[in-house]
């Protein structure tokens, strides 16, 4: 970053009522230290394209909306400090990889068709339970840790647009779904691996993955899909050669007994949902 | 739908026979003189002598052709792999598979031909 307080926009445009290709156009706006790329963009908006289309919500790359490719790197804007960039030009474009519905909106429909295609809920025989819950289920400290960094995903996109696979095979289905699927299938809870693995066991599974890692490097919540997708393979492989221990979804959690409510404190409200 | 479930897991499970076996013939060619395994002539491994008396093994005979098929699959499904990552239409992407299916099985036809020829004639002499 220079001394100059300006930084310059690069951003590839497209309008598909008035454009017959994307095109980049280029604006200069006045910087302040801690301008995130999204900050930047609200900026040009403001001051000299009004019409700018993007996503964005939380401002605090929590939401997953607002991610597009920042200098040739798939990122959240939001999260993006300017300063990070180490340079005077900030280029911002859709996600690759993806349509473009207009502007920096890529369409992440496939994405998300393919993500519901593959159940990212907990399955279960006992339906009645799951519907009108009477308790917990049960699951330990380490149970919890064979999913949870799978379970921080924003579905943001960002992995699929930097997967080299998902760039040339539209039957793959990407590292988010691949990975919110092992999510599932890696908690002990869930009973759904058999009704996954038909879909799984398809070319939509992980089986063209190369193991490339793009997806885990450009990830800005730090989950690694790759290792999903790796440890999917192995429990697919020993599923298909009939040596995958096959196990029961957790059973409810006993109440804890003797343990009343203290004194002054309120019943919690009744469910709105 | 299994298929591609299939293909992969034998594509690994022909590499790790393919380990094993490119393993044993380094161990015989090229550790000849701190192992000296399957060289029952003496001398170098590929002397004539010791050619012939692996030869008439049933074993190795048995493991050329073990050998032949898994690197074939293993090679042609990888190839596979790497032609559909070009994203051909379906019908090229099928035709990729059948015309690669052809080629395995006529060199894995000619190869097992090879090996047990070469065993027959071991035998004769």
């Amino acid at each position: 970053m220079s001394e100059t307080k300006e930084v310059t926009y690069r951003v590839r445009e497209f309008d598909p009522n008035r454009d017959a290709a994307p095109h980049w156009e280029e604006y200069r706006i006045p910087y302040a230290p801690g301008m995130t790329v999204l900050d930047g963009l609200w900026k040009v908006k403001e001051l000299h394209a009004p019409g700018l289309a993007w996503r964005s919500s939380c401002r605090m790359g929590v939401c997953g909306s607002c991610g597009m490719l920042i200098n040739g790197k798939p990122g959240l804007a939001c999260n993006t400090q300017i300063s990070e960039l180490a340079t005077d030009v900030v280029a911002v474009a859709p996600l690759p990889n993806f349509a473009t519905i207009r502007d920096l909106v890529p369409d992440l429909r496939p994405m998300i068709e393919r993500h519901r295609e593959l159940m990212p809920w907990i399955v279960r025989d006992d339906v009645g339970e799951r519907e009108n819950p009477t308790a917990e289920f049960w699951q330990s400290p380490e149970e919890l840790e064979h999913y949870l960094q799978f379970s921080y995903c924003i579905k943001c996109g960002c992995c699929m647009a930097a997967c080299p696979t998902y760039a040339t095979d539209p039957r793959y289905s990407g590292p988010m779904p691949l990975a919110q699927a092992q999510r599932y299938n890696a908690d002990s809870r869930d009973g759904g691996f058999a009704a996954r693995r038909e879909l799984l066991f398809s070319e939509k599974g992980p089986w063209r993955c190369h193991y490339a890692g793009e997806c885990s490097r450009v990830c800005p919540k730090g989950v690694d899909p790759a290792k999903a997708i790796q440890l999917m393979k192995r429990e697919l492989v020993l599923s298909y050669l009939r040596l995958r221990k096959t196990k029961c979804p957790s059973q409810l959690a006993k109440k804890p007994a003797g343990i009343g409510r203290r004194e002054g404190i309120p019943e919690a409200p009744a469910p709105t949902v | 739908m299994m298929r591609d479930a299939k293909l992969w897991t034998w594509h690994v499970l022909a590499g790790v026979v393919i380990l094993v076996f490119l393993g044993l013939h380094m161990a015989i060619m090229h550790m000849d003189a701190i192992l000296g395994i399957f060289n029952p002539a003496g001398g170098h491994p590929v002397d004539w002598g010791n050619v012939v008396e692996r030869g008439k093994s049933v074993f190795f005979t048995v493991t050329y052709v073990i050998l032949l098929g898994a690197a074939l699959f293993h090679g042609l499904y990888g190839l596979r792999n790497i032609l559909l990552e070009l994203n051909p239409p379906d019908w090229l992407g099928k035709a990729i598979g059948i015309v690669l299916l052809l080629v395995g099985l006529g060199f894995f036809a000619l190869g097992a031909w090879a090996a047990v020829a070469a065993h027959t004639l071991a035998t004769s002499l």
